[in-house]
Order: C-alpha cells, then structure tokens, then sequence
C-alpha cells in the first residue's frame, strides 16, 4: 500500500505523539469501551488534544467517542490518555476482563443485558 | 510543536457537545459487533437501535512483519486502516451497551484483537442475494472464538429457506440463523436479543459442564 491517505496523514499523528508510536505504560490497557472521566480542568499551555480530552470526559466518555470526537486513530488516543493517566487528570473505567482468554461472558451482566435491551 | 498542531489542526469537539452525554454514575462498557460485507446494512441497523446518531473512527496499524507494530508509515512497511461506525444503548445507570458495525473484508482481521478483544458476541448480517460476502467472516469468528449468531436482511429479494441459508454458509447446527429488518428498532432489537439468549445459553452450558 502506499502512502496513507487524509485522515491518517503521519506528519500530524506524529505531532500529536511527539513522535511516540508506543506508549508510556499503561496506554494497552485501554479498550475502546473504558468510560474516561477528567479529573481536573484544561489549564493553558497544554496541548490542545489532551485540552479537548479533558473538556469531552467531564462526563464518563468512551475511547472510541474521544478518537471519533478528535479525528485521530484509536491508538494515538490511547497514548495521549496514557499521559493523562499518568499525570492524574483522568480516571479511567476500564471493562470487567473476562477470566482467560477463551472465557465466555458472565452470566449476570448478560442478564443485565437482556433486562436493558428489552426496556429500550 | 504544540502550537503549530493546534493551529494547522483545530481540535473539533462539536459532536462531543451534540450527542447526549452518559450518566455520571456509568461504570461499565460493553461490546457487541456486527460485522458483514459492503452495503449490507450495518449501519442501518446500528442506527435504529443507538441511542445517538452513529459516529464513525478509524484505526490504523502498521506491519513490517512479526511483532513489529508502529504507527508511523515508513518504507516497506504495510498500513492497514480500518473505518468503522458505532453507536450506544445505555442499558442502565451503569452499564452501557456500544454496537460496532465492523467491515468484514480481509485486512479487518488484524486488527480485531486490538479493537475487539472482550467483545461478548457479534451478528453477522447477510444478504441472501450475496452470500458469500459473510464466509470469510464466519471463517474469523470461528477462528477467534468469538461467538455469533447470522441475521438475514430482508432485502425483498427471491426467498431462500432458512436451511437453503444454512447450507450455504455451512453453519453449525447450534449457530442460531434469524430474520429480520435492519431499518426497524423492534426487528433490530430482536436480533441483539437473540445473540444475548444464544450468549446466555453456551456460557450458562459452560458453566454446568464445569463444576
């Protein structure tokens, strides 16, 4: 394949990541569903992308809203959540993990399932 | 550096500030996909059942080979990028239910461990009129583990029995096969019932056969 085309120009993922295509620690453990929530507000000076991060998860937002609200990749949100976990200014929700790598749902948040698809 | 990304690249945030935001108290996150070839629906029946309108993201990796994985397009290298929509349903004060419509072509594939990991189960929406869209899909499902259920969209086209449908697919037995229409809430809601009760039904099986 040849060079990336619009939405994935590397010259801006690259800026936006400070050239980082692996994470400080921590940034794998987010899934496209963990809820973010901001635990302190923007202040100036700080990268504009971890700014709107900050605004967007006043209330609990998910992974995949923030990299579709942002226009970036999910995996540079995750490196950029990843500094913000590490600095304190989020919290993250992360999803109950299945037991092994084969294991099925648990039978109690189906349940909760099927009662909430139900009443939709 | 800062700078010049916020100006070349103003962050926009106004879906953000469009979709209803989620309860404060919302904890948990859930995935169902629902996976099938080009036109097929998925979208549509994202749609009708989402409580927001859906959105849509990408995710981009790229390969040089075994356990090599950046970001970065560099010489020789192979990038894969993936489109996919999504929508929500909050299922209760806690728990929130987000639906993936997810292409099923080859190169999804290397990124389904990445994006859907944990994932409870998939629909694989077919077209009777184009079958053989959805082997490649149920091929990756069966090879990942992932359990699914197959939905027919009705596209009004020649009927085609649900064994006719099965044989086609060469569909296991215990693969639940449903109908339904992707435009309506009800018929899409009893398609995401039906992958919960077939869900509920081999992890409650497991579990009895596991003392």
């Amino acid at each position: 394949m040849t060079r990336p085309g619009r939405d994935e120009n590397p010259d801006r993922l690259y800026t936006v990541t400070g050239g980082r295509s692996r994470s400080v620690a921590g940034a794998e453990t987010f899934d496209l569903v963990t809820l973010v929530v901001s635990e302190s507000a923007p202040v100036p000076g700080m990268q504009s992308e971890h700014a709107a991060i900050l605004r967007i998860c006043r209330f609990p937002t998910a992974v995949v809203e923030l990299a579709s609200d942002l226009g970036l990749p999910v995996s540079v949100v995750r490196i950029l959540l990843g500094d913000l976990l590490v600095q304190g200014k989020i919290t993250a929700r992360h999803p109950r993990r299945a037991q092994t790598a084969d294991a099925l749902p648990d039978p109690d948040i189906l349940k909760q399932v099927l009662v909430g698809l139900r009443n939709i | 550096m800062d700078s010049a990304t916020s100006e070349a690249n103003p962050v926009a945030t106004a879906d953000a500030s469009a979709r209803p935001p989620l309860l404060s108290t919302a904890a948990q996150g859930l995935k169902i996909v629902i996976v099938g070839g080009f036109g097929v629906g998925k979208t549509t029946m994202v749609r009708a059942v989402s409580d927001i309108r859906p959105l849509n993201t990408e995710e981009t990796m790229t390969r040089a080979g075994e356990g090599v994985d950046d970001l970065w397009g560099v010489q020789g290298k192979t990038t894969t990028t993936i489109a996919f929509d999504f929508g929500r349903i909050s299922l209760n004060d806690e728990t929130v239910l987000y639906l993936f419509g997810a292409p099923g072509q080859e190169r999804f594939w290397f990124l389904w461990d990445r994006l859907f990991a944990g994932t409870l189960g998939a629909v694989v929406l077919v077209d009777t009129r184009r079958l053989e869209d959805c082997w490649y899909a149920i091929d990756r499902l069966e090879a990942h583990g992932t359990p699914f259920i197959v939905a027919r969209n009705d596209f009004g086209g020649p009927r085609h029995t649900a064994e006719q449908v099965r044989e086609a697919l060469d569909l296991p037995d215990d693969v639940p096969l449903v109908e339904c229409d992707a435009r309506s809430r009800e018929s899409s809601k009893e398609v995401l019932l039906a992958l919960v009760h077939h869900l509920y039904d081999i992890s409650t099986a497991r579990l009895e056969s596991t003392p």
